[in-house]
């Protein structure tokens, strides 16, 4: 019998195994597919503090930023690059810059063409070093090679539960025994919630993706216009999206983003192809001439208080929560690793907390 | 009629690709791939693999297999 | 704008078929073609020089050429949009007839200039006049090597050999069309004449070359041999390009030969209202089929009764192509793979690289893509996707299922499009 089962093999479950382990315990991970099959195989990559505004979200990026770069040195091979931010916008980027830097943030106003000579000119710029890239799965997956942990394969259903104490899971092919579980289940995870009888709200908030031919490198930061956050802290169920432009290791340009609470559609439409395309021309016109290759779709999991749900859950002693993470699920995924090992073995979590705490929805 | 491969005159007839044009004048390959600078020319032959891109009158991103050559074109190694 | 009644998606002998079987009533019909010219894979030709089938369909249809539809969707109230660069085509009713493209197998040196499919060996030659090479091996599997044989050794090229993979021993089984019979016969009398091997149970295990091919080595008979060439082509097979019809939402299925299709009913409706689907992306089956298949096709299309004469001739060809996969198996080509032969041509992912992905947990084809880039280039996936699926499971112990395919089949962007373009510029 395992100390802990960890639901979901994505990011945030590997993290979490991850940092268990370390910690010394015994740690099972199950899911239902493979390493990184949900909305880890299906992001950006991202580990932002600029697109967060003053709060416990920002609070446990700057963290999980300083755990990133620790994990880079102690187990690499994810394309960590620490590539920094550039965020644009027509009016003035003072009173951001202002409020992260009071928050602790790195942030200097800048004029982005000195940055980005690509970029169309004319535009207020705030750049933030602190911003980083990795490649999300092949991180998830180095994760639990370097914890020693092979996924195991099985469809969760509910908890196990023995005179009121969670004694594990029960999957389609039998029962997972551990002293503890964790469900790091992504955008599954208000369902699974409910079937372990403590529901928790996250819900799929679905963006796309589009991917350019390889290109040598033109653009070199995470570009993107201040729009974003906006759309970032917004609740609108409507398409909204913002220009999010960067490169990668292999070549290609990502183009972001857009968000759409329209549960798990499939199907990609045409419209959004055109605003993720025209938004990203407009800050780069020498992207008219460059090839889209594809487009996919993921579904962030989106918490309906917009903070992310860590920690026990007083409804189920034994379970706890580590989810809703929204758009941030891979920058945070470390610091959530590790206030869930703190949690579960008592030692002296690396922010406070309360504000991430499932028992704000056990009423 | 004739066209210039990287500064060179190449002949061709009406109708023709591009990547049969040069494969006519014994070129096999016209590329090379951005990590091994491996050289590559045509495979498929017809606008699948896209092994054969070319730069066309400075046009990027073009298949050689499926651009009809033109007098006087001017074709580059990408 | 013109809305259109019936909208066929490609130029070859299916699409083709359909057009002229939709056309004759009320209903305005258009071929939507990426190629400049009529005819698709199976009738390719020089500009001046179209075959006659082809002139029926002038005067009958529109044409659009030039027109790769690169997005597909549902039309706001009823029908469909076909996105294309020369703009945007309406219909009520959509017929994909998007044909097929050659399977190619990874093994060391295939990406040595010279290497080509047999395919492009056919294109080269009939549509732009051009020999593929001086000393050719023709290699694979599959009916499409003989034909392509006796053309390139009718147009004066040394065949050193025609190296077909199947034994070939179940064609006893089957009772071949009397049509195909002779075909076969005209092509082997072509072989004959000009000295070429035929070699079954005989397959390409290598090509050698520095910077270009030079030399292949041919394994049969417990035995392998070294021939001196300047040219292979090689192709097992057919993969059919379902890509538009996944987009519109269609059932796929996976056929005899391993390959995704688009599954169809017996007037070849898809089980997505108003789109229907004809020719190799239904399976693999060859032109004879595709035009039968066409011909079905554009009739329920253009809500035209059918003869069950068709039918009937629709039935007995596509057992016929049935047989065909079983006897032009592929062989297994796992085992010849080293370390560094490149699996994904486009992002240069050698055969250890999968294998890594695999060990890093990689269960299905979409995780090994994320691991290690493999079908995420240009093509995404044309070319290696197959065999990566076939990789992935015999990796995982496990056969190939439909999901291993569906990784590389979903392209909703079916053509790479410049942003300018996707931002309607």
């Amino acid at each position: 019998m395992a100390d802990v089962v960890v639901v979901g093999a994505g990011m945030v479950g590997a993290a979490c195994a991850y940092y268990l382990a370390r910690a010394g315990l015994d740690v099972t991970v199950v899911d239902r597919g493979p390493v990184a099959g949900g909305t880890t195989g299906a992001g950006e990559g991202n580990l932002l503090v600029s697109d967060k505004q003053p709060g416990p979200e920002l609070e446990l990026m700057l963290v999980s930023l300083v755990r990133w770069a620790e994990l880079d040195a102690d187990v690499g091979g994810f394309e960590f690059t620490p590539k920094g931010g550039l965020v644009v916008s027509s009016s003035s980027l003072e009173p951001l810059v202002t409020s992260h830097q009071q928050a602790g943030v790195t942030a200097t106003l800048v004029d982005p063409g000195e940055h980005e000579p690509e970029l169309v000119p004319g535009r207020h710029g705030a750049f933030y070093p602190q911003d980083a890239q990795v490649q999300p799965a092949l991180a998830a997956a180095r994760l639990l090679r370097a914890a020693g942990i092979d996924v195991h394969r099985a469809e969760v259903v509910s908890l196990a539960v023995q005179s009121d104490r969670v004694v594990g899971v029960r999957t389609r092919d039998g029962v997972v025994s551990a002293g503890a579980v964790v469900n790091a289940s992504g955008v599954w995870a208000g369902e699974l919630s409910q079937a372990f009888g403590a529901p928790i709200p996250v819900t799929p908030r679905r963006g796309f993706v589009l991917v350019t031919e390889p290109l040598p490198p033109i653009i070199r930061h995470k570009v993107y216009a201040a729009e974003y956050l906006d759309n970032v802290a917004s609740g609108d169920a409507e398409l909204q999206s913002s220009a999010v432009v960067e490169g990668t290791p292999s070549g290609t340009i990502l183009i972001g983003a857009s968000r759409e609470r329209v549960g798990f559609d499939s199907g990609v439409p045409r419209e959004v192809l055109r605003r993720l395309a025209a938004q990203a021309v407009e800050l780069f016109p020498v992207l008219a001439g460059v090839h889209a290759l594809r487009v996919y779709r993921g579904f962030r999991p989106y918490s309906a208080d917009h903070v992310p749900i860590i920690g026990p859950d007083p409804r189920r002693p034994g379970l706890y929560h580590a989810c809703g993470h929204e758009g941030a699920g891979i920058g945070l995924a470390p610091a959530t690793g590790e206030l869930i090992t703190a949690t579960i073995t008592g030692a002296t979590p690396p922010v406070d907390a309360i504000p991430y705490a499932p028992v704000r929805f056990a009423a | 009629m004739t066209f210039t491969f990287d500064g060179q005159p190449i002949a061709a007839e009406p109708g023709q690709s591009v990547a049969a044009a040069l494969w006519a004048a014994g070129i096999r390959s016209w590329r090379r791939t951005r990590h091994g600078d491996e050289p590559r020319g045509l495979f498929c032959g017809i606008g699948i693999c896209f092994d054969c891109l070319v730069v066309v009158n400075g046009v990027r991103g073009q298949r050689a297999c499926l651009v009809e050559v033109h007098d006087g074109d001017v074709v580059e190694q990408p | 704008m013109i809305r259109y009644d019936v909208a066929v998606v490609g130029g070859g002998p299916a699409g083709l078929a359909a057009a002229a079987a939709a056309t004759g009533g009320d209903a305005r019909v258009v071929v939507v073609d990426a190629a400049p010219r009529l005819g698709g894979q199976f009738w390719p030709h020089r500009s001046g020089a179209e075959p006659p089938a082809l002139w029926r369909l002038r005067s009958a249809a529109y044409h659009l050429p030039d027109a790769p539809v690169w997005f597909a969707e549902p039309a706001p109230t009823t029908g469909f949009r076909l996105h294309t660069p020369a703009g945007i085509v309406t219909a009520d009713r959509v017929v994909l007839a998007t044909g097929a493209h050659d399977r190619s197998v990874p093994f060391p040196g295939w990406t040595l200039p010279g290497v080509v499919t047999v395919g492009a060996a056919q294109a080269l030659l009939k549509a732009h006049g051009v020999l593929v090479g001086r000393r050719v091996a023709v290699a694979g599997a599959g009916p499409f090597l003989l034909a392509v044989a006796a053309g390139l050794a009718t147009a004066g090229a040394d065949v050193v050999g025609v190296f077909e993979a199947g034994h070939l021993r179940g064609y006893a089984k089957h009772r071949l069309p009397s049509a195909k019979l002779a075909e076969g016969a005209r092509y082997a009398a072509v072989l004959a004449r000009h000295r070429v091997p035929y070699r079954r149970g005989h397959a390409v295990i290598a090509a050698h070359g520095t910077d270009v091919l030079e030399a292949i080595t041919v394994a049969g008979r417990s035995r392998e041999r070294r021939i001196d060439v300047d040219a292979l082509a090689i192709s097992y097979g057919f993969t059919p390009q379902v890509e538009l019809a996944v987009a519109l939402g269609c059932g796929t299925h996976v056929d005899r030969d391993g390959s995704l299709v688009v599954t169809v009913d017996a007037d070849q409706r898809t089980s997505v209202s108003g789109v229907y689907a004809a020719g190799e992306i239904t399976g693999v089956g060859g032109a004879d089929l595709a035009q039968l298949e066409g011909r079905i096709a554009g009739r329920a299309a253009a809500m035209k009764v059918l003869d069950p004469g068709t039918r009937r001739q629709r039935a007995k060809v596509r057992r016929f192509a049935q047989a065909m996969h079983d006897v032009h198996r592929r062989p297994s080509w796992i085992e010849q793979l080293g370390d560094d032969t490149l699996v994904c041509r486009c992002e240069e992912v050698p055969y250890a690289e999968v294998r890594k992905a695999i060990e890093l947990g990689a269960t299905d084809t979409r995780a090994v893509k994320l691991l290690c880039r493999a079908g995420m280039g240009w093509c995404q996936g044309r070319i290696c996707g197959p065999a990566v699926a076939e990789l992935t499971a015999h990796l995982n112990g496990r056969p190939p299922t439909r999901d291993d395919h569906a990784a590389f089949a979903n392209r909703a962007i079916a053509q790479p499009t410049t942003l300018g373009d996707l931002a309607g510029q």
